[in-house]
């Protein structure tokens, strides 16, 4: 129990520390803590094959990539003087800051109100996990093997696709 | 605190120190073999035949003067040499290094030579080298200095390439051994066929042991894959503006990481503890042999081949081993199901 | 012992942030990770009903989810570069030429 407080308030924490930083650079790595903390759950939920391709997918290489494109990049913080100078629109006023807060405040009080209000006994985890790889492999490649197969697909039009957006055109800088 | 509570937090300082003294030993080591190699003596003033070398190292990086540049990134630059060792310690507490022991009678339960036993050991190490290539990233862009950020993403970007040949290459060896767990890959080699020649995955997967080894290689950014480090090219690469402590930990973190991937090559493809003529719970001492041996053709090949230069790198490990670990996956995949191997 | 609930309540107030993020930051780089939050918070749940019914599904789910996040990231990422080499800013309110 202990560990799922601790795990939840880290991936909380480090969430809200995202979306309030001003250095791109701090909001990637703070939301690696979060992935962190969230692979740590799905151990306690007796899942670690997911735990594990949480880090090596999510943290791993996901996050490396959006690294690179902050660093290589370079880009301004935003809201500095040089962007009113270059044409930048003035940031939101403080009422649009204040709606969008509001919103994200609604939606949460809305779904954690649906949880409430089923009242109904609360469903512990009861039923023996599935947790060995061999299983989750054996459902993968039987039940749903089309998806599977979509999904690298997918992949591939994602790589092309990636390669074809960033490529330069002859002669200009990056 | 039972007798087994005790040995396991024994257990684990005693692997931390061990890693520690096989990184200083690995400094002593690379030197002596570089000069033998190159037909010299080596250090041999400090101690005789130079083994109180390291110590020396260890006390004058210790006396150094710790810098940072105005312009680093505060934060960032303590924190990616913390990253480095960290993620390189962290790797070793799942490789299993021997039998199950009772120390002599003195445990009721068997203890296993292992920090912690996962059944998904393989996924963890693989995970942990996974956040390692932040260390690096992280010191390259925070030291905010040309040299130290291209080789900081030049080397991350060479060591996320090189991941997808080792995963596939160890993907290959868990085909065949049918389990995620190294103590239950290492246990699938004991015994010998015909008597004589050891169930060793090195003998049924030799291809996938040739491209972990050189993933290996590449991971931890030794020659002749090093260019993202080299002296003649980019000063020192990520590692440039570091001094002192720091730079002791991303040594040190290059040196453990050397260590870690010998210790999951010798479990996986080697046999592990297992060993003629020694009883198994002798078998720390095949380990640490084999172990050895792969730690001495790292060195080996850092001073005897040259280096490859960064394009040449990246094509090798996407147009090359890649593909090769790929076929290799196909061919053990279909041969454990046609022919029951 | 945590039960579904506790997961749930936690999935929600994750998904909730990761909606303010991407209302709230004008920074095309944060907008994607705010959807990234977003993904793993639905992540969780697939991983907590899965285990309450005891069945792999939850986390087979969870497996296309993150390659489907993965390809998505990657393609967002080539847009972002895309559009900071034409303005030269990472600002959404700077590509508003379609904006009535």
């Amino acid at each position: 129990m202990i560990l799922f407080y601790l795990f939840a308030a880290v991936a909380v924490l480090a969430s809200l520390l995202v979306i309030v930083q001003r250095n791109p650079i701090y909001s990637v790595l703070f939301l690696i803590a979060s992935f962190g903390a969230l692979s740590g759950l799905y151990v306690l939920l007796e899942a670690p094959f997911v735990a594990m391709i949480q880090i090596i997918v999510y943290a791993g290489a996901i996050m490396v990539l959006f690294l690179f494109v902050v660093m290589l990049l370079n880009a301004p913080h935003e809201d500095t003087e040089e962007d009113l100078e270059r044409g930048v629109p003035p940031p939101s006023s403080g009422r649009v800051k204040v709606f969008g807060a509001l919103l994200a405040i609604v939606l949460v009080v809305e779904l954690i109100g649906v949880v409430v209000a089923s009242r109904r006994a609360p469903i512990a985890f009861a039923a023996p996990a599935v947790s060995s790889v061999a299983a989750i492999g054996r459902s993968l490649f039987t039940d749903y093997a089309f998806p599977f197969e979509v999904t690298s697909v997918l992949i591939l039009v994602a790589l092309v696709g990636a390669i074809v957006l960033a490529r330069r055109e002859s002669g200009e800088g990056i | 605190m039972t007798p087994l509570l005790v040995a396991q937090i024994g257990l684990t300082l005693f692997v931390f120190v061990a890693l520690l003294s096989s990184a200083a030993g690995m400094v002593l080591v690379e030197r002596k073999v570089a000069a033998f190699l190159q037909q010299r003596l080596g250090p041999y003033l400090v101690g005789p035949w130079g083994i109180l070398q390291p110590l020396a190292d260890v006390i004058k990086l210790m006396f150094k003067e710790e810098l940072r540049p105005a312009a680093a990134d505060k934060w960032l630059f303590a924190l990616a040499p913390i990253i480095s060792a960290a993620a390189a310690f962290s790797a070793f507490a799942v490789v299993p290094f021997g039998a199950e022991t009772t120390l002599f009678g003195l445990l009721d339960q068997p203890l296993r030579l292992q920090v912690a036993d996962v059944n998904v050991a393989i996924l963890v190490i693989f995970a942990i080298a996974s956040m390692g290539v932040y260390g690096i990233v992280l010191a390259g862009w925070s030291s905010n200095s040309k040299y130290s950020l291209l080789g900081g993403l030049r080397s991350s970007a060479q060591m996320i390439s090189y991941e997808l040949s080792y995963g596939l290459s160890l993907a290959s060896v868990l085909v065949v051994a049918n389990s995620l767990s190294l103590t239950q890959i290492v246990n699938g080699q004991s015994g010998a066929w015909l008597g004589f020649l050891p169930r060793w995955y090195v003998f049924t997967q030799p291809v996938a042991f040739l491209v972990f080894l050189t993933a290996g290689i590449a991971e931890t950014n030794r020659a002749p894959f090093d260019f993202p480090e080299a002296e003649q090219e980019l000063v020192a690469g990520y590692h440039t503006e570091y001094s002192s402590m720091s730079f002791a930990m991303f040594f040190l973190a290059e040196y453990i990481n050397m260590v870690t991937v010998s210790a999951v090559a010798t479990d996986l493809f080697l046999g592990g503890w297992h060993g003629p003529f020694l009883p198994v719970s002798l078998g720390w001492i095949w380990f640490l042999l084999k172990v050895a041996a792969i730690l001495f053709f790292y060195v080996w090949m850092r001073w005897t081949l040259p280096r490859y230069r960064y394009d040449q790198l990246m094509a090798f490990g996407w147009k090359v081993l890649l593909p090769v670990a790929t076929i290799n996956l196909l061919v053990t995949a279909a041969g454990v199901l046609y022919l029951g191997i | 012992m945590p039960t579904l609930d506790h997961y749930l309540v936690l999935s929600a107030v994750l998904f909730a942030i990761g909606t303010a993020g991407v209302f709230l930051r004008r920074n095309l780089i944060t907008i994607l990770l705010s959807i990234e939050i977003m993904l793993n918070a639905v992540n969780l749940s697939f991983v907590a009903f899965g285990r309450v019914l005891g069945s792999a599904d939850g986390q087979i789910i969870v497996f296309f989810v993150m390659t489907v996040a993965a390809a998505e990231a990657a393609v967002g990422l080539g847009i972002v570069i895309a559009l900071f080499r034409h303005r030269q800013s990472l600002n959404p309110d700077m590509f508003r030429l379609l904006k009535w």
